[in-house]
């Protein structure tokens, strides 16, 4: 109970201040509809809840984020990998990661819908470009950071360029990429409300934007709290992964 | 005399500070290693010690001159030219220590019971039995450089080369591994180079001492043969003797050294 306490009861406590605060603010400083206090939105998500409708949309952004997350993660860490350990090919795939790591995905937005349609293409590719580069910028990071005497060691032990990038390298690297993964879900979570918000027939970018044309307040504020508590949810995920999996892997020591 | 294992002919290597200017860390080096003796390379600091050994195992090219090794030149890292390097960098953190020692093993697709055993009896040499699936960082010092040490060993190369592996070590478990190496290759008889800084550690290791000119541009100054079998004993007359001999041949180095630093 005490070791419980001594690790979530911080998290406890921060999250009933911080509802405890929604709420007075809510009845005693701004007293509005247009800000319901956390009772009424909790209200309005159980009904959200039981009806399925919360779910559906709920469902529809973590099943875009995840299949983009993952294809991106993907695809950006042999790439890093390579970058980081070719020069000719950093050289030659820099410009592209440069050039295009500065337009953001939500400027892409337009594009993306252009191309693929407001279905589910649009999404999937927005949430790819916006991990692919924090991914491969991470591991080619990682890629540099690896201590010069493990490579060393292991060409004098006698293994090929090829093992030493899978023996080595790529296991060294383990902390950067999923640093960069858990960058880049953050970022997956501004890109797919931005989506959603201008073109999709479900999510919870959508909702809010339903909310917004039908003076829906509560299921504004429905969608907010979720995409809160998702984001803190698989972040710490990442965390606790990060540091269960990978305690073990580093490319210094 | 047979012909040398090694042999360093001629050999210069120029550095390029950010800054452009060359530096030259050795020049005109000449040095012979035999097969199976234990040499050991001393030299006050910044003299270019490691340079050479990073040439020897090819992570480095000389700038001019040629390291001939079985008569060949050497071009780059090799399996017959194992590295004991100074830090525990090396080491693979995500691999437990038995891991480490079979990594060689595994590249050259040893089937796994085989690099297994052999992994086990290196272990065994160093005395790390109980640690075996251990990862480095829940070892001590002493204990890493160990696994370095066995994790070579178990490649089974021609020679070794060793860069002040026991420099960054406290003086029990340092005079400890001296001993321990000392026995290993009183079993073993691979060539070692062996790098250091410490007059007490070359004697109480080398069978010969190339003693180093303080750098820039360094060169072998002298070689001293150590005639002494068996177990060295530091409070041996014939010991303090060889002792103060390759102190008096190093000591205006490490003089120049300083002033040159200043």
């Amino acid at each position: 109970m005490r070791r419980l306490w001594s690790l979530y009861g911080g998290y406890a406590l921060g999250f009933v201040s911080l509802f405890l605060i929604w709420h007075l603010a809510s009845l005693y400083v701004v007293s509005s509809v247009l800000f319901p206090p956390p009772t009424v939105v909790f209200k309005k998500a159980v009904v959200l809840v039981r009806s399925g409708v919360l779910l559906e949309h709920l469902s529809a952004s973590i099943q875009r984020i995840l299949m983009g997350f993952i294809a991106g993660s993907l695809l950006g860490m042999p790439i890093g990998l390579a970058m980081g350990s070719f020069r000719p090919v950093r050289k030659l795939l820099e410009p592209y990661t440069e050039f295009l790591r500065f337009i953001p995905s939500v400027a892409m937005i337009t594009v993306a819908v252009i191309w693929f349609g407001i279905g589910e293409g649009s999404k999937i590719f927005l949430i790819i470009y916006t991990t692919i580069f924090i991914v491969i910028l991470n591991t080619a990071a990682g890629v540099s950071a690896i201590a010069p005497n493990k490579i060393r060691a292991a060409q004098s032990l006698g293994a090929t360029r090829a093992q030493i990038f899978l023996h080595v390298a790529l296991p060294a690297t383990v902390p950067f990429i999923l640093t960069g993964m858990r960058l880049a879900m953050a970022n997956s979570f501004t890109t797919i409300v931005a989506a959603e918000l201008i073109a999709a027939n479900e999510g919870l970018g959508k909702m809010l934007w339903d909310g917004r044309m039908f003076m829906l307040v509560d299921d504004i504020f429905v969608s907010l709290v979720t995409l809160g508590l998702l984001g803190f949810a698989v972040d710490r995920l990442f965390r606790w992964s990060i540091f269960t999996f990978a305690g073990k892997y580093s490319p210094a020591t | 005399m047979s012909t040398p294992l090694v042999s360093f002919r001629d050999v210069e290597k120029t550095y390029r500070s950010l800054q452009g200017v060359d530096y030259g860390a050795v020049e005109h080096f000449n040095l012979d290693i035999e097969a199976g003796e234990f040499f050991c390379l001393l030299g006050p600091s910044g003299c270019g010690k490691t340079t050479v050994l990073k040439m020897l195992a090819g992570f480095e090219a000389p700038s001019t001159g040629e390291i001939l090794m079985d008569g060949r030149p050497v071009t780059g890292a090799s399996r017959d030219r194992a590295v004991v390097f100074q830090g525990d960098d090396s080491l693979y953190g995500w691999l437990t220590a038995i891991e480490n020692v079979e990594f060689g093993l595994r590249m050259r697709h040893v089937p796994k019971a085989e690099r297994r055993a052999r992994a086990r009896h290196y272990l065994e040499l160093v005395g790390l039995t109980g640690q075996a699936q251990k990862y480095p960082a829940e070892l001590s010092g002493g204990m890493k450089q160990r696994i370095q040490i066995a994790r070579v060993l178990a490649n089974e190369p021609t020679m070794l080369l060793m860069d002040e592996p026991f420099a960054a070590l406290d003086a029990q478990t340092r005079s400890l591994m001296q001993e321990e190496l000392a026995n290993i290759w009183q079993t073993t008889r691979t060539t070692v180079l062996f790098i250091t800084h410490d007059i007490d550690e070359a004697v109480t290791l080398g069978r010969r001492i190339g003693v180093m000119r303080a750098g820039p541009r360094s060169q072998v100054k002298g070689v001293i043969e150590v005639a002494l079998e068996g177990a060295r004993t530091r409070t041996d007359d014939v010991f303090l003797r060889y002792y103060k001999q390759v102190y008096e041949m190093i000591r205006d180095e490490v003089a120049t050294a300083m002033a040159r630093a200043r």
